[in-house]
């Protein structure tokens, strides 16, 4: 059983950082104008934030880092954990947390690793970081999540590029014996993994020359190996599946129900599947914010974006939060946070 | 199940610029003006949701017709 319950975990600030370059679906070439509606009607997704060459994830994540940093005058010795969730790392080898600890003047002292998730990664990277410092002996942790996803696109790949953007977010978490339990759901289900796969230049699959090749799946759908391949169906039917019960088991767990929170925040996947997974739970739309219309599918950061753009100031108070996350692994899981006292920092734009 | 007739109705409710009653069970579905890909998402969208059933990429695949999908539908529930 993935279900697990974490205690003296309090979730103090996040803050997100996306390039400030911005493309709009309605300027996309490859689509006629009535599969340009359709698309935005079927996604949401209007436009998105696309980082330009040599701008990073870390370079973001740390950006949202100094945010909070500066905000809550936190003493950088301080910081005893700093975990980094993302699939676009800086290398191949070193991790990227471990640059970020010597970026962010962090301690020698500091746990720095990565975690190397995609849309579920908010979720999981979460988890990890909380149950490291349940017990106390760590009092303060960054963990910094996001993906540079644009990186790995064919521009020629209606059925990808459309979907994605790009973002760096940090999250501030603090010891506090006082806080409620955040209960978990973790799952994975690898026989998915080809669902969502860049199938080239792991040890499993090296660079050859055939890597480069451009392959015409069909029209408007040409994509080599070193991009993102997506089958659209597989990922839509397996989140509709998985994650609404995932979310059952949760509440059933932690002895809650629906009525109980506050928000329930998803992994902004597609709005059609969303709002599916949403009515399966008999969720009011003003429980449920939406950032992909104006920054697309953002990967692991999708959902700590989402608290920055639209639940700013609205989760100070005790609030109760469901979060959702599914997809690329396949990979899911829930996170049920009460009595939150959550400050959301303005959005950070970065050139 | 309820019936095709219904079945149909709901389909042309979802597609927006179509005219009601210009899909009939044999109309083959990827043959219409409106189809794209994405309208496999919108069908599998609304068979999960009213009728609580997956249709899955291979069944979309094998299927031709209205009348086809229907029945993909209808032998799934039973």
């Amino acid at each position: 059983m993935g279900l697990t319950s974490i205690n003296n975990i309090n979730i103090r600030a996040i803050a997100a950082c996306v390039p400030k370059k911005e493309e709009s679906n309605f300027d996309y070439e490859l689509l006629t104008e009535s599969e340009k509606k359709l698309l935005v009607k079927t996604t949401g997704i209007e436009k998105r934030r696309v980082a330009r060459d040599g701008l990073c994830t870390s370079d973001m994540c740390l950006e949202s880092a100094e945010q909070i940093i500066k905000e809550f005058n936190i003493n950088k010795e301080e910081i005893d954990v700093l975990i980094f969730v993302s699939q676009t790392l800086d290398y191949f080898l070193p991790a990227t947390s471990i640059i970020l600890q010597d970026r962010l003047g962090l301690s020698k002292n500091t746990v720095a690793f990565d975690i190397v998730l995609g849309c579920s990664g908010y979720v999981y990277g979460l988890s990890v970081i909380s149950g490291l410092m349940s017990n106390g002996n760590f009092k303060k942790g960054l963990l910094l999540v996001g993906d540079k996803s644009t990186f790995s696109l064919s521009k020629e790949d209606k059925s990808t590029y459309p979907l994605f953007g790009d973002v760096g977010t940090a999250t501030y978490i603090e010891y506090d014996p006082n806080a409620s339990p955040i209960d978990f759901n973790l799952q994975s289900d690898g026989s998915g993994y080809e669902a969502i796969i860049i199938p080239d230049g792991g040890t499993r699959s090296p660079w050859t020359e055939e890597t480069d090749k451009v392959i015409e799946i069909e029209k408007g759908v040409k994509r080599n190996k070193r991009n993102l391949w997506l089958d659209g169906i597989e990922v839509f039917n397996f989140s509709l599946r998985e994650a609404a019960p995932n979310i059952r088991e949760l509440l059933e767990y932690n002895n809650t129900t629906t009525d109980d929170y506050d928000y329930f925040v998803f992994h902004q996947a597609n709005k059609l599947m969303n709002e599916s997974i949403r009515k399966k739970l008999k969720l009011p739309a003003e429980k449920v914010p939406y950032s992909l219309q104006d920054y697309g599918n953002t990967s692991s950061g999708s959902i700590p974006l989402t608290m920055v753009t639209q639940l700013g100031g609205k989760i100070e108070n005790k609030s109760n939060i469901i979060l959702s996350a599914f997809g690329v692994g396949l990979s899911w899981g829930a996170a049920a946070i009460k009595n939150a006292n959550i400050k959301c920092l303005p959005l950070i734009e970065m050139d | 199940m309820e019936d095709i007739s219904e079945f149909i109705k709901k389909i042309e409710f979802e597609i927006d610029e179509i005219e009601s009653e210009t899909i009939n069970p044999e109309t083959k579905f990827r043959e219409l003006e409106e189809w794209s890909s994405m309208m496999g998402l919108i069908f599998i969208a609304l068979i999960d949701t009213e009728y609580d059933v997956t249709v899955n990429g291979d069944d979309l695949i094998n299927c031709v017709t209205v009348q086809d999908l229907y029945n993909v539908v209808k032998s799934k529930i039973q």
